[in-house]
């Protein structure tokens, strides 16, 4: 797959103040149309990488290209385009709890300055491929933690990011909902969407069969499919 | 009556009575001449407790009546024009004449040397004999000069009665109240006497049994028509109507139908005096409506019904008042809020610099600097923006720091949410964080509207009749403070509960996503 890469880390160190490093020296690549899973254990720098690649916080040193611009250079006034192509998921939803359902999922369209019968008619088609169709009025206090994920997967979806970030989408959910989750973050990445989804969950991995990432104390330690050569051997 | 056309009826009602007309300030040619282009005199007074002068009509009070209504009609029948009084306080007028509220003051202004300095003032009109009065059967009632030593005695401030009092060394207690008050406070022990003008007296102290005027003047104090300065013109023309109105017995037979014809008056008009006639019908009404209370069946029946269009014209006022400045105090308390939550260091100090120094001055100063000290920097704003904007900058620093309690309660995370989303701080700000903060924000303002609503009272002071004022002057005139109050009351709640409701709705639907939850 001579793929154009989304993302480029060339020795990337990320150094919280008074922490060693939560990235040491990482260098990676994922290509357009991926699906990686960045795994390792808790404190290994996954959220970190996530981070970064979102420009929620700046490297320390070495190089970072999101969609092949250097993010170092990017202005502040340019940073919200540019995550307006990217879409994320976190572990705890993060909805807004005073909006209701539709109106979470609609935000991501509501700053681009769409028509609100288009933000209507996308709205309904993202709730609805996510089994949620029903619940478009509902606040997201009174939904189920597997609905929630839902909608959180739903507003990251709706603007058909190039970029589909997940830090511990399942994270909070139960067997089921899990693989409700992921199957709706499959089935993005079928259509075309790069996906990386941060996860310390081996079923996940075994499940899946992709691209993982491996992270331990801020550095790579392995990176291939190494769980679907095990599978296949 | 659609809302358009009823706001528009009430906007137009309020023209009338609130907006000085364009251009009062003296025009090129002086104020004579646009007296006489717009063919209005526009004369200053207080109508608050103000009988025999300038009063409403305790049993119509839509009516304005007085010896000086009269003086101004005629006065401005000599100049071709049509008279119309402003409502100011009266210890205000020579202020709001030199601002151009009106064209003259009209209100039993005082001669004095001091006053020269502020204004032009017409030949005398009138000379009035200052008057004792004390409880009736009193023992120990002051009834010379010598014996208000020590006592407490009543006066209007700024009066030659409150010098003279002075001078005889009386503890001197003044109003800015109606007349009616000086003299409660007598009948009810408060003070021991009240000095005041011969027509006052007479209209107030000789109407009630319990207190009698002691005979004989002890000062003579003259009133005139005041101008502004470097209106020379104006002054001219209305001394001449003056000596025009002597000289034909026109003054004479107005004073006496108002029962205040005395000899003082007589030597400065130059006419033979003779004892009071027998019939002054004026008085003679005055005292009928007054000396008596009416029955609660008459008040409840016949007078209070008068009071409705008073009363809903003020209301109108007051509400529109209320809700223009309430809007531009969350716009400007937006503002600041945002600024010093936000602003970069410099534009923090600033916000909370306005914030403290509006909030940490009375309204009534800030009022005062808007209405009376702007001009002198040549800003001259008509009374409904002075008022709006006294209130509504004063809310604004109230709004401002329940906004920043607002926004403070909204958990840090939501912004950054928020941000993620792809939003700038801006849009995070509006989509965000400002819906959550404003469920927090909104039962405080509920709050500010109602006590916005009171506080409105204060723009009497720049002219505007609003409730109060209007409750304040009709309780003086009918001498009926308390069945008027409960008048006033019910209207108050009338513009108040609705706007209470309105915020616990507003709560309600605010907090719907909790309730939600919770079900
Ligand atoms: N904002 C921060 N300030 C200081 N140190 C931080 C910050 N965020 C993360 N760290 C540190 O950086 C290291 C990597 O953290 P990170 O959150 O990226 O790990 P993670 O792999 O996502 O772990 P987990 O699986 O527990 O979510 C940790 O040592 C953490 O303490
Ligand atoms: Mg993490």
């Amino acid at each position: 797959m001579a793929s154009e890469a989304l993302v480029q880390l060339f020795h990337v160190y990320k150094q919280y103040a008074g922490e060693g490093p939560a990235l040491a020296d990482a260098t990676l690549e994922v290509g357009r149309g991926e699906f990686v899973f960045l795994t390792g254990p808790s404190g290994a720098g996954k959220s970190t990488l996530l981070k970064l690649i979102f420009c929620a916080e700046p490297a320390t040193s070495g190089q970072l290209l999101v969609f092949g611009r250097n993010v170092a250079k990017i202005l502040p006034r340019h940073v919200p385009p540019l995550r307006r192509a990217i879409g994320v998921v976190f572990q705890d939803f993060k909805l807004l709890p005073h909006r209701t359902v539709a109106e979470n999922v609609a935000v991501p369209l509501e700053v681009r300055g769409l028509a609100p019968r288009d933000v209507a008619r996308k709205v309904a088609v993202v709730l609805r491929s996510v089994g949620l169709e029903l619940k478009a009025g509902k606040f997201p206090l009174s939904l189920s933690g597997g609905e929630q994920q839902r909608v959180a997967v739903a507003r990251a979806l709706v603007g058909d990011p190039a970029l589909l970030l997940a830090d511990e989408p399942t994270g909070n959910l139960d067997p089921d909902r899990t693989v409700e989750v992921m199957d709706l973050i499959e089935a993005a990445n079928a259509r075309g969407t790069t996906v990386v989804v941060a996860t310390h969950d081996r079923s996940l991995l075994e499940r899946y069969q992709r691209r993982v990432i491996a992270l331990e104390s801020g550095r790579v330690i392995s990176d291939g499919d190494a769980f679907r050569r095990r599978a296949g051997s | 009556m659609t809302a358009r056309q009823a706001l528009r009826a009430l906007l137009a009602g309020i023209a009338v009575w609130a907006a000085p007309p364009a251009g009062a300030a003296p025009a090129p040619g002086g104020t004579l001449r646009a007296v006489e282009q717009r063919r209005e005199l526009r004369w200053g007074a207080d109508v608050f407790g103000g009988a025999p002068y300038v009063f409403q009509d305790p049993m119509d009070p839509n009516h304005l009546v007085g010896f000086e209504v009269e003086l101004a009609d005629a006065l401005a029948r000599r100049l071709g024009a049509r008279a119309r009084p402003v409502a100011g306080a009266w210890d205000k007028l020579l202020d709001l004449l030199a601002r151009g509220d009106f064209d003259v003051a009209l209100n039993g202004i005082e001669v004095a040397e001091e006053k020269r300095r502020v204004c032009l003032l017409s030949r005398p009109y009138y000379a009035a004999g200052e008057r004792l009065s004390v409880r009736r059967g009193d023992p120990s009632a002051p009834r010379t000069l010598e014996a208000v030593r020590g006592r407490r005695v009543g006066t209007l401030p700024g009066s030659l009665a409150q010098r003279i009092l002075e001078r005889a060394g009386a503890v001197v207690v003044t109003y800015d109240g109606g007349q009616d008050q000086i003299y409660d406070d007598l009948r009810l022990g408060r003070t021991d006497a009240v000095l005041l003008d011969d027509p006052i007296a007479h209209y107030y102290a000789d109407v009630q049994p319990e207190l009698e005027t002691v005979p004989g003047s002890f000062g003579e104090v003259r009133y005139a028509v005041a101008v502004r300065l470097g209106d020379e013109p104006l002054r001219d023309a209305i001394d001449e109507a003056l000596a025009e109105l002597a000289r034909t017995g026109q003054l004479r037979a107005l004073y006496r139908r108002w029962g205040i014809w005395n000899a003082g008056t007589a030597a400065l008009l130059g006419e033979p005096y003779a004892a009071r006639p027998a019939l002054s019908e004026a008085w003679e009404a005055w005292r009928a409506a007054v000396g008596r209370p009416p029955s609660l069946r008459e008040r409840l029946l016949v007078r209070y019904p008068r009071t409705f269009g008073l009363f809903a014209r003020a209301a109108g006022l007051t509400l529109l008042l209320t809700l223009s400045s309430m809007a531009l105090a969350m716009a400007v308390g937006a503002l600041l809020a945002a600024a010093r939550r936000y602003g970069a260091a410099p534009v923090r100090w600033l916000a909370v610099g306005a914030i403290e120094l509006i909030r940490g001055t009375p309204l009534l100063v800030q009022l005062i600097m808007i209405y009376f000290g702007l001009p002198e920097l040549g800003v001259k704003l008509d009374p409904f923006v002075a008022g709006w904007l006294g209130l509504g900058l004063n809310y604004a620093a109230a709004e401002a720091e329940n906004y920043r309690a607002g926004l403070e309660s909204v958990p840090v995370g939501q912004g950054e949410v928020a941000t993620t989303l792809g939003l700038s701080r801006l849009q995070a700000l509006r989509h965000v964080i400002a819906p959550q903060a404003i469920r927090i924000s909104v039962p405080p303002m509920t709050n500010d509207v109602i006590a916005l609503l009171k506080d409105s009272s204060l723009v009497s002071l720049v002219t505007l009749t609003e409730l109060t004022k209007t409750y304040s002057n009709l309780a003086a005139s009918m001498r009926d403070h308390l069945g008027l109050g409960l008048v006033v009351a019910a209207w108050y709640l009338l513009l108040g509960l609705p706007l209470a409701r309105l915020g616990r709705l507003a709560e309600r639907r605010l907090g719907r996503h909790l309730r939600r939850a919770a079900a």
